[in-house]
């Protein structure tokens, strides 16, 4: 019996999707693409997707290798058990996305990068201002604890938050903290369609957020840095020449300039533009040169001033993912700040 | 000799996990409610700059951003001891309304709503939104779908992002609003009412018209007599972005009411070795382990809980539905863990009267929005009421307003006690000589799902809703049955 005359019509393919460190916004921001999402429940068979449907990882364990034809992967790998899921759907799924800023690059929880297992430990459960006086014993949670009726267990919490492309390869990337929802929607139309790019690309535009930016913009001659909290930016100039770190500059275009119209600077969640390698060291160099100073000692004081936490501005959301990686673990039990 | 346990189906899943032990005689011996992960927030903002906080500690919950966003927002009016105009204080308001109600709308009728919709004991397949939607019609569908849009796009409009808004500043907004984004609020908002008033006309047709479902709720298996915590107004009503936090008895009697800034007085923190999340519970009346009562530090901050703390609502159609939830369940307080999906929908009918109010109010449109702060900063305490509970930000810094400590008490984090015992005293009640069944199983679970329990928030790591697993396993391992939560 041939195959056109048991498969008259195009069979459905099967989608994944899972989170593991991650806040549950790139589940909410999938939901946001709306009555589309029947689309998607159109075209795939969904047969992971513990927020939304009954979670079967097991039966994800049976399927033959590459039988999953779409995986979105949301979130870090922080612990053994989200390590194993996301080498488990490497091994199932025949095209692995790298969802949102977590997987792609670190975001926010990548910063923790900057300390380990044991300052992290000692934060949270020895020194945290409630928790102090009443843990004496310094108990910690523990992999394994036996308890009266039996043995608990918990999954190792690693020094180290990866990426999901520094645990598994990675076929694609969708940018975004989260992504919003008119750019998933234009990557599931191009998956759909077959139109992918080459293997290991970006889904998403190639040009900057301030290609998206409506604010006027004149030469930038920057004497100060201002954070936030110091001046009211007028609401119709590039804000980077007022002197707030807008990383619109380094980052990719998708949102729309979102944050600039709410006369807030962008934060950067949409990762390095197309041919950045180092998203932290091309923002840095774009700020660098819009100082209005040829004198180091003006330069320096400038920076100090204006910009009190290089790493934590311009590695928000890309440290894990970056070429700095982590702080030493050397350097971390002495408990330095920055 | 028979010996039961049940585990869960596999450490794999991850975003929560309980474990019931049953004894010799199949009778459940204990149940361990467990958090398998921690990101460490409290520690890696340090260093950082404080006004990067509504930001950095959004990513804590992609769920409820908005609430965090709002906590660090209102810690670093502290820090910085700078008052945020009246106009400033009214947007925030008016946009941490426009949350709960697009938030309590997703409770009820995606998570909590299917075990009364389509029933405890309908088949797990059914037993998710889309069996409500089969159950209740696509209009109602249609209704809901609108409400979170509409919910979400507003958010978008006046915080700058539907997920991660970028707006809240020591002080102030980064920015107001005009006429025609006004008169757009304030016509969601009326509609908001009425879907708040259909909401809860829904509850009474299905839920309480159903003498079972009645007795469930009002049934013993899922009573906890513990102390509540809530915030409230001057006048003690219930308030989700400003006020003071109340503490009442089992009894209903106050044990105490604080300013945030004091809340290390009235709250501790217990670690176990055996979950990533701590324990949070009332220092002066101490640490008694996982049991009820007036002796036990243990509290619940819930919609239910801000219900009892509160003598009622600040808005008329509310305090309506305040005053008849009372007198159908016997006066105050409430410890019945089900009630917790009423007072929600009370709360879905406040947050959208407020929203309205607000709306129209004129100063909504003011240009003054933003105080700009002139004290150095040295150390700050920010509280909202997320939906899940009562939010705590604390922060300290050096001269420049770097980070120097950070602690966070989240919604849920607060729940972590009660949720274990809840599931435990179902699991007593309803498993007997190791007899389960899929049904018991479910309500098991309903004592969970109540708390809208997000442990994303809670360890600061994990997503919102959460998928709960549990098997049953005989004496050699053998999976006997399964118990999964569908949303």
């Amino acid at each position: 019996m041939s195959q056109a005359a048991t498969q008259p019509a195009k069979t459905k393919g099967t989608l994944a999707i899972y989170w593991a460190a991650s806040c549950g916004g790139c589940e909410i921001a999938l939901l946001q693409i709306d009555a589309k999402i029947l689309d998607v429940a159109g075209a795939f068979d969904i047969v992971l997707w513990p927020c939304a449907t009954d979670g079967k990882v097991r039966d994800v364990e049976k399927m033959a290798d590459g039988s999953i034809d779409l995986c979105f992967f949301n979130g870090g790998v922080r612990t053994s058990e989200q390590e194993y899921m996301a080498q488990l759907l490497r091994r199932k799924a025949k095209v692995l996305v790298a969802f949102g800023s977590c997987a792609c690059e670190g975001c926010i929880p990548g910063l923790a990068n900057l300390n380990d297992r044991r300052s992290i430990f000692d934060t949270v459960y020895k020194e945290g201002s409630a928790t102090a006086p009443e843990n004496p014993k310094d108990v910690r949670p523990q992999p394994e604890t036996q308890m009266p009726e039996g043995t608990l267990h918990l999954p190792v919490f690693y020094d180290t938050l990866k990426t999901l492309d520094q645990t598994v390869a990675v076929d694609y990337y969708l940018p975004g903290c989260p992504p919003e929802a008119e750019r998933i929607w234009a990557a599931i139309e191009a998956i759909l369609a077959g139109k992918l790019p080459p293997r290991g690309s970006t889904l998403g535009l190639a040009t900057t957020v301030c290609d998206e930016c409506k604010r006027k913009r004149n030469e930038k001659k920057i004497k100060k840095f201002y954070r936030t909290w110091q001046i009211i930016p007028d609401e119709e100039t590039c804000l980077l020449e007022q002197g707030l770190i807008c990383c619109g500059i380094a980052t990719r275009a998708g949102c729309g300039a979102l944050c600039p119209q709410v006369n807030s600077p962008c934060i950067g969640c949409h990762g390095p533009n197309e041919g950045v390698e180092d998203y932290g060291a091309r923002l840095a160099s774009a700020v660098a040169s819009v100082i209005d100073s040829s004198d180091p000692d003006e330069i320096e004081r400038i920076i100090d001033e204006g910009i009190p936490d290089p790493v934590g501005t311009f590695y928000r959301f890309s440290l894990a993912g970056s070429l700095l990686r982590r702080k030493s673990k050397k350097a971390v039990g002495n408990g330095v700040g920055k | 000799m028979k010996r039961i346990s049940i585990d869960p189906i596999t450490r794999l899943e991850g975003h929560g996990k309980i474990d019931i032990f049953l004894d010799e005689a199949g009778e459940v011996a204990n149940a361990y409610l467990q958090i398998p992960e921690l990101r460490g927030f409290e520690k890696f903002c340090v260093g950082r700059p404080a006004e990067e906080m509504p930001n950095l500690t959004a990513r804590i919950c992609g769920v409820c951003p908005e609430a965090h966003h709002m906590a660090a927002t209102k810690a670093l009016d502290a820090l910085f001891g700078v008052e945020p105009p009246t106009t400033a204080k009214k947007l925030r308001e008016l946009f941490y309304s426009i949350f709960y109600a697009t938030d309590h709308t997703t409770h009820f009728y995606a998570l909590g709503g299917p075990d009364f919709v389509v029933g405890p004991d309908a088949p797990p397949a059914e037993r998710n939104i889309l069996g409500v939607i089969k159950k209740v019609g696509m209009d109602v569908a249609g209704k809901v779908l609108k409400m979170r849009r509409d919910g979400h796009a507003l958010i978008k409009m006046i915080g700058g992002r539907a997920v991660h808004p970028n707006w809240g500043l020591p002080g102030g907004v980064s920015k107001g609003i005009d006429e025609t984004q006004r008169l757009e609020i304030e016509a969601r908002g009326r509609e908001a009412v009425e879907f708040a008033q259909f909401s809860l006309k829904v509850f009474d047709s299905l839920v309480l018209a159903n003498t079972g479902y009645v007795e469930l709720i009002t049934g013993d298996v899922f009573v906890h007599r513990t102390y509540n915590m809530g915030m409230v107004d001057a006048q003690n009503r219930t308030n989700f972005y400003d006020g003071k936090i109340r503490v009442t008895g089992p009894t209903g009697k106050e044990h105490a009411k604080y300013d945030c800034a004091q809340y290390r007085e009235f709250v501790a923190e217990r670690v176990e070795p055996w979950t990533y999340l701590k324990f949070p519970y009332l220092r002066k009346i101490g640490w008694k382990g996982l049991v009820d009562g007036e002796d036990s530090g243990v509290y619940k901050a819930t919609p239910l809980s801000r219900c009892n703390v509160a003598d009622g609502m600040a808005t008329p159609l509310a305090q309506a539905e305040y005053q008849r939830m009372y007198a159908t369940l016997g006066g105050k307080p409430i410890h019945h863990t089900l009630a917790t999906h009423w007072a929600r929908l009370v709360e879905l009918l406040y947050a959208a009267e407020r929203w309205v109010e607000l709306a129209a109010d004129p100063a909504i449109t003011g240009k003054e929005y933003r105080t700009l702060p002139s004290r150095t900063p040295t150390e700050g305490v920010g509280c909202v009421e997320a939906p899940r509970g009562t939010l705590t930000h604390h922060y300290a810094t050096d001269e420049r307003g770097i980070l120097t400590r950070v602690n966070l008490i989240v919604g849920t984090t607060n729940n972590n006690a009660p949720i274990s015992m809840s599931v435990k005293k179902a699991a007593q009640a309803l498993i007997h000589k190791g007899q389960v069944r899929e049904g018991l199983l479910n309500r098991v679970e309903m004592a969970f799902r109540a708390y809208d329990p997000c442990f994303g928030c809670a360890t600061h790591s994990l997503p919102g809703q959460t998928p709960l697993e549990v098997t049953l396993r005989g004496p050699d391992g053998t999976p006997i049955a399964r118990l999964s939560q569908n949303v």
